[in-house]
């Protein structure tokens, strides 16, 4: 056995200050579930694959599988539950999930709306076909997906102020 | 947790110098997503890293004064294909990278790791290669500019020393100014799929548009790394614009390349992408040039 290397981490998580001596063989998945205890942020391959650990950094959308805890300080990250209100009321993205029935076994929709997070906050309008391919770093093996675009596209559309 | 038996993080471009030469045993982490992912898989487990993703002085693209476009090792592929510089003037290879992957891994992957993975399906490499990039590396001793074609070696191994980093690719405003160019990535799936067959096709058109002045053609997994196909240039250079000269470049690049049998296509499956994609990709650039297709 080798020493275990540590490094402090200062970085801001849904909002709040935080710091937290990390062992650099962390994940940011790692760090957020283990030290933080956001369990949103789900595993599943674990290699870059499927999208279920997806939270977003400086706005933009990563696998937090890939990338290590300690990249993360002086670093901006948002999960899924940083979209709740404040008496843990459901934020439009995720109850449009709900009224469209676009989460099954719910695995996959964290990451999914993370995702969904970073295309609605562009304020721009996409088609069918961009919102495919802007969804498709995420795997879901129970909705067939159609619900999970549906969700997305009604969210957008109602942003927009055009539905 | 992944095995990382040590990890080093670099606070500027000679201090990563200085941290491999110190370690010469360790691995360089950009963006990590081949890396972290080959820790996984136990290629790379119990390796000693060393992190070069906190230099934020290799991020951004610029235009220098003499027209050479830089672009910073450590961008990711979103950024370049966002960027007008890249829309502008080599609109391709914003196109090509937004083919890696998906989006998250679009945002962690970075140019640099997919030019110095030496990996010849990398959807940067053929691009590159068909703009004649330059690939500049900073070491201990300084700078070091290679030409991309040279800088790959082998499957895998590219021209890099002993306490060196790529801190930038090039593209010469010769290299791009009045050409356009198209890539295709034949994959299985359109999203999180690795190319079966990649091919980058540029052209420069006469100013009436009839005649090829220059044509180049580059390719990824028809061989070892990425690499161009010199005789179906020639078959296309001062010729007219014509369906004849699109199927005879794209029948001459079977004479350049060496495409083998994997697990995701056989090598005839292979040449019959490399001819098709040949003849797409350049009928493609020939119109976006405005050339009669
Ligand atoms: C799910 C998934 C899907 C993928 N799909 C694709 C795809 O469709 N197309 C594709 O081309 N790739 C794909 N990749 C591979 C990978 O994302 C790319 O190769 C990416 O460009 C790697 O960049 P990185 O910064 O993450 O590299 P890293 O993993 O950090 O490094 C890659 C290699 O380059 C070296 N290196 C990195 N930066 C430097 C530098 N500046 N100087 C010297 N050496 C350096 C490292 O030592 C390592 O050997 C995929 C990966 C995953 C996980
Ligand atoms: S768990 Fe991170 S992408 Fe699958
Ligand atoms: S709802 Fe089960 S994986 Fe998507």
């Amino acid at each position: 056995m080798h020493e275990v290397q540590y490094k402090l981490v200062r970085c801001t998580i849904n909002g709040r200050a935080v710091e937290k001596m990390i062992d650099v063989r962390a994940s940011l998945t790692d760090m957020l579930r283990n030290d933080y205890s956001l369990n949103s942020v789900k595993k599943g391959c674990e290699v870059g694959e499927c999208g279920a650990c997806n939270v977003l950094i400086d706005g933009e959308c990563f696998n937090s599988c890939i990338y290590l805890a300690i990249w993360a300080d002086g670093k901006n990250i948002r999960t899924l539950e940083g979209l709740l209100g404040p008496n843990g009321e459901l934020s439009d993205i995720q109850q449009a999930f709900v009224d469209e029935a676009a989460v099954q076994c719910g695995f996959c929709t964290p990451g999914f709306i993370m995702t969904a997070v970073e295309i609605l906050e562009s304020g721009k309008e996409y088609t069918r076909d961009e919102l495919r391919k802007l969804l498709s770093g995420h795997l879901c093996r129970c909705t067939g997906y159609e619900n999970i675009l549906n969700a997305v596209e009604k969210t957008m559309k109602k942003r927009l102020g055009k539905a | 947790m992944y095995d990382i038996k040590a990890l080093y993080e670099a606070k500027s471009v000679a201090h990563a110098s200085e941290l491999l030469l110190q370690h010469p045993e360790a691995k360089i982490i950009a963006g990590g997503s081949d890396v972290l992912i080959q820790m996984r898989e136990g290629k790379l487990a119990g390796a000693t890293l060393v992190s070069i993703y906190g230099l934020d002085e290799l991020r951004g693209i610029t235009m220098e004064e003499d027209g050479t476009i830089r672009i910073g090792s450590l961008t990711s592929f979103s950024h370049i294909t966002k960027n007008p510089i890249i829309q502008q003037h080599v609109n391709v290879l914003g196109e090509a990278v937004d083919m890696v992957g998906g989006p998250q891994i679009r945002n962690i992957g970075t140019i640099g790791g997919n030019t110095c993975n030496g990996v010849t399906s990398a959807d940067s490499g053929s691009t590159l290669v068909a703009y004649d990039a330059i690939v500049e590396l900073t070491g201990a001793e300084g700078k070091r500019l290679v030409p991309i074609r040279e800088f790959y070696i082998k499957a895998g191994k590219v021209d890099l020393r002993p306490g060196e980093i790529e801190t930038a690719i090039l593209i010469k405003k010769e290299s791009y100014e009045g050409y356009k160019g198209h890539y295709i990535k034949y994959a299985m799936r359109n999203a999180m799929d690795i190319a079966t067959c990649g091919c980058s096709a540029n052209v420069k058109l006469s100013e009436d548009k009839k005649t090829i002045l220059d044509a180049r053609l580059a390719y990824g997994v028809a061989g070892p790394v990425p690499m161009r196909a010199p005789s179906a240039e020639a078959a296309a250079k001062g010729k007219p614009v014509s369906e004849e000269t699109v199927n005879a470049f794209a029948k001459a690049a079977l004479a350049d390349i060496n495409p083998r049998t994997s697990w995701r296509a056989t090598k005839e499956f292979r040449l019959h992408l490399a001819e098709e994609l040949a003849r797409r990709a350049l009928k493609e650039a020939i119109r976006q040039s405005g050339g009669d297709m």
